[in-house]
């Protein structure tokens, strides 16, 4: 019986993905569809936005959410990975790719204007990869200054430092940007728009505030107290991890996961881990994928208990910024007890984990599940209903569930959107197709349905980890891996859910110990991505509500 | 001489004894000049002593709300952390801002430090500690502490920086809103004490204290006062101008040393200057609980020293103060102009006159029950 719903299940994602293949071939004939890791259809750059528009609009499967746009330098062209997949069913995914040849002034077509979510992503390629995109509205370097001479991802890219010295001199921000729009005859120009008005009050919120959490940087046009206009600078701490990775082997680069998104060090390692064990086919015994969950999930906890408190500080409460950091701190010592580590816990490697759980563990994460139940209940009657904190939240900042897929924003905050966007239900791994638990979704895409959302992420999490703790296998924590791992040649997506969202990996190996091309999702740049319009005509006290209840987390960003 | 045998502790004995001898060797002009020295100098004493221990106060209390231990390791339980913080504050280097207004950027903070330290003059904090006696004493504090706005308007002007500049105007709307508030509060209780001045008005609490005498109408204007007097110190649900998480520190962003602890020190202040005229006006001052006909109850009442029972009630008001500001978020400024404007303001209008009305027809609890208060 079940084998029969499990292959009527198969074959009508057999039927689907069949029909998205005809339309692909009936909307652009040249098209080359490959059967890899994922369904890979390479195209010509001119077509690119004739197919991305019709799987956009395809109503029987809309691939309508964008998760990652990679760029590559392939060699002989520089090209773009478009990841597609559908808001409706998140494991329906689809590869475009598309390049140029012309090094000297590579220019492709910019698909902003159907997934918004691009246009950061865009200018991320343009100021790493030196690729323009016609018709994107914005097309300045985004991380990297204008005056950055060559493109890092580039395989020819000169790296010595006396080309790019350290400059200690002030450098005036330029409020100008250059775009490059294609007309109705087909011509190209190039111009330059202003972003902000001429009388505008523009402040700088950032990059050393205290709410902006990290050296993030939004300049603000203000009309007294209302927000009118946002323009986000990042890349403060740009460290340039994927240029990095690509002269690292596999087990050095997990290091750099944890200092991604550093609240959610274990889930990224995790993503990471999964991508290579996948390339790599390396069974992870049964034993470590119960401690993987758990230390997941305990992660989870600790990154929403503390983005509670940040939220609660930012609206003016630091009584409740303690009490989050409060219950933190039983986590930490948990972490602390198992592997060494608080903050960045180094625990997954490739095949497993690196340390065992300790001999109490199971009754310290029993007595922290019990005691962190109580601890919910005592946030709800301090902080939930409280008048002030409503009116500080309720119908503050909403963002729609079309923007949320629009702007590719995951997590609690997509979910606040009534977007039902969890990994773990939609292309469960680990042991999440073991467990039992719900899905937070809430439709009134306010700071407080985000802010709800965490906190009944949090009560989910305990539920889950209380299924697993006290059936952890014996056995092995880690499967035989060989010191200098080879990935054989293809391409690697993973995708995990990480504490604010989809963290995603992506590997191009060309058969070396290092990767060819090594790319990160940051949930954190979408929900930056979303500021801007969800902020308009706020009050600026409400701007930084927001901020809060958004979540992001700025290295995460700038990677 | 009852009185004098039961209070041994009061201070009114050592101040006619220092009067009287003064006056035995000096001419008027002279006695007058050397008490007023003493009294200013006892008053900038107590000004900066006051606001030391509720420093210490403050950061002890929110420590026992926030799970922490607060200062514990300068002195014995962290008394002398705020003698070290002062000394800190005062050898700090006094940052110059470019291209900013420097003579009014120098002269707000000391607008600020005047306005409390006038309003501070005028408070009966004991029998016979009382500076100044006015026949307009609740006027005139309304009126000097007002003009501490002054001192933040310009700080932010002056400042030559967009968040202090935000911070000042909003603190500029914020403080004419609730002044208007935190003045009719006030004024319901002159309906009802008839007069103006605090001696007068302490003395007729005696038996039955405003708060309780004007009953319904009392009790809002108390409420009222509290909340307003709470804003107007920018402080708790209230610190829009400051707005840490959000304007940096607003006004006083720029102000280093001194002159940033002059704002810190008056924002201190004005916390015990709204509760002690609170204290002063609602809940009898300086005078100890008292019930008509009980003589061996007042009698050991009064055996403890007004000052004790002043500070003592003081001190419950800014308890208060200060779990208001640990407990909530802080407001929007439209939300906390709205709060005044569109509530307290007609509550206040209506409640006015809903005293006044209690007052002529005789329904106050000292008409109505002569026997009892």
């Amino acid at each position: 019986m079940r084998i029969d719903q499990r292959n009527k299940k198969t074959f009508d994602i057999y039927n689907i993905m069949e029909n998205i293949k005809k339309l692909i071939l009936n909307t652009v004939p040249t098209a080359v569809i490959e059967e890899k890791q994922k369904l890979t259809v390479t195209v010509t750059f001119d077509k690119l936005h004739l197919l991305a528009k019709t799987l956009k609009e395809n109503a029987a499967l809309p691939f309508d959410f964008l998760v990652k746009l990679i760029g590559v330098d392939r060699g002989e062209e520089l090209g773009v990975n478009y990841l597609l997949c559908s808001s409706t069913d998140l494991s329906k995914e689809l590869v475009l790719k598309t390049g140029t040849t012309d090094r000297e002034n590579p220019l492709l077509y910019s698909i902003t204007d159907l997934f918004e979510t691009a246009q950061y992503n865009e200018r991320e390629v343009f100021a790493l990869l030196g690729i323009r995109f016609i018709n994107n509205p914005d097309m300045r370097k985004f991380f990297l200054n204008a005056d950055w001479v060559g493109y890092p991802l580039r395989k020819d890219y000169d790296a010595n430092p006396e080309l790019n010295p350290l400059s200690l001199e002030s450098v005036d921000m330029i409020d100008i940007a250059p775009r490059i729009t294609e007309n109705e005859k087909g011509e190209l120009v190039e111009d330059t728009v202003n972003i902000f008005g001429e009388d505008d009050y523009i402040i700088n919120i950032g990059p050393q505030h205290p709410s902006t959490h990290g050296v993030m940087h939004f300049r603000t046009a203000l009309d007294g107290e209302i927000v009118k206009k946002i323009d986000v600078h990042s890349g403060y701490i740009h460290r340039g991890i994927e240029k990095l990775s690509e002269s690292l082997t596999y087990p050095q680069i997990l290091h750099f996961t944890d200092r991604l998104d550093y609240l959610s060090a274990n889930i990224n390692r995790h993503g990471l881990c999964m991508a290579v064990e996948k390339a790599a086919e390396i069974e992870v015994p049964e034993r470590a994928q119960y401690i993987r969950t758990i230390m997941d999930e305990l992660n989870r906890i600790d990154s929403h208990l503390l983005a509670w408190a940040c939220q609660t500080n930012d609206l003016g409460a630091t009584t409740a910024f303690i009490y989050g950091m409060r219950e933190r701190e039983i986590i930490l010592d948990i972490f602390e007890k198992t592997c060494g580590g608080r903050l960045i816990i180094n625990q997954n490697v490739v095949g497993g984990v690196m340390f065992d759980i300790y001999n109490e563990f199971q009754k310290d994460v029993k007595s922290f599940i019990i005691y962190m139940r109580d601890k919910l209940k005592e946030y709800d009657r301090f902080f939930s209903h409280n008048v002030i904190a409503l009116g500080r939240m309720v119908t503050i900042g909403v963002l729609s569930k079309e923007d949320a897929i629009n702007y590719a924003v995951t997590g609690p905050a997509g979910r606040g959107s009534g977007w039902s966007c969890d990994i773990r239900k939609h292309i469960p791994y680990a042991l999440y197709d073991k467990v039992d638990f719900k899905e937070i979704i809430r439709t009134e895409g306010d700071s407080y349905a985000r802010y709800l959302n965490r906190l009944d992420e949090i009560e989910e999490s305990l539920h889950i980890i209380e299924q697993l703790i006290d059936n952890v296998p014996e056995g092995d924590i880690c499967a035989k891996v060989k010191p200098i791992i080879r990935l054989p040649e293809g391409e690697y997506y993973s995708r995990v859910e990480a504490c604010r969202g989809e963290f995603g990996v992506f590997i191009e190996s060309r058969g070396d110990k290092f990767p060819y091309r090594l790319k990160f999702r940051s949930p954190s740049m979408a929900l930056v991505s979303a500021m801007p319009l969800i902020c308009q005509n706020e009050k600026v006290s409400d701007f930084i509500g927001i901020g809060g209840s958004m979540d992001y987390v700025i290295p995460d960003i700038d990677r | 001489m009852i009185l004098n045998y039961s209070q041994p502790l009061e201070v009114t004995n050592l101040t006619s004894w220092l009067d009287s001898t003064l006056r035995g060797s000096l001419s008027e002009f002279w006695v007058l000049l050397i008490e007023f020295v003493i009294v200013g100098a006892l008053l900038l004493a107590a000004y900066a002593v006051i606001a030391l221990i509720l420093i210490y106060a403050e950061r002890k209390i929110t420590a026992f709300f926030q799970a922490r231990f607060g200062p514990n390791r300068v002195g014995k339980w962290g008394l002398l952390q705020s003698v070290a913080d002062m000394i800190k504050i005062l050898l700090k280097e006094i940052v110059k801002i470019n291209r900013s207004d420097r003579f009014l950027f120098f002269a707000a903070p000391f607008f600020m430090i005047v306005a409390s330290m006038l309003t501070f003059g005028a408070i009966p904090f004991g029998k016979a500690l009382h500076a100044i006696d006015f026949n307009i004493g609740v006027l005139y504090v309304t009126a000097v502490s007002s003009l501490g706005i002054i001192g933040v308007l310009l700080a932010g002007w002056s400042s030559n920086n967009k968040y202090s500049m935000i911070g000042a105007m909003r603190s500029g709307a914020q403080f004419v809103s609730y002044e208007l508030s935190a003045g009719f509060a006030l004024m319901t209780i002159v309906v009802l004490a008839g007069t103006m001045q605090f001696s007068t008005m302490i003395e007729g609490q005696r038996y039955c204290w405003n708060i309780f005498n004007g009953h319904i109408s009392s009790m809002i204007a108390f409420v009222i006062y509290l909340i307003s007097g709470h804003a107007e110190t920018n402080r708790g649900p209230f610190d829009l101008p400051e707005a840490e998480s959000e304007l940096t520190a607003g006004y006083h962003t720029e102000y280093s040393g001194l002159q940033f602890g002059f704002y810190y020190l008056a924002e201190y202040l004005n916390m015990f200057i709204i509760a002690s005229i609170a204290t002063t006006v609602f809940l009898g001052g300086y005078l100890p609980i008292q019930v008509k006909g009980w003589v061996d109850f007042n009698g050991i009442m009064d055996y403890i020293p007004s000052y004790v029972w002043f500070f003592g009630k003081t001190a419950v008001l800014i308890f208060l103060s200060l779990w208001v500001r640990w407990s909530f978020p802080r407001l929007r400024i439209d939300q906390l102009l709205n709060l005044e404007w569109k509530y307290l303001l007609p509550i206040n209008l209506v409640n006015i006159v809903l005293m006044v009305i209690l007052v002529l027809t005789g329904l106050t609890l000292t008409d109505l029950l002569p026997g009892i208060f």
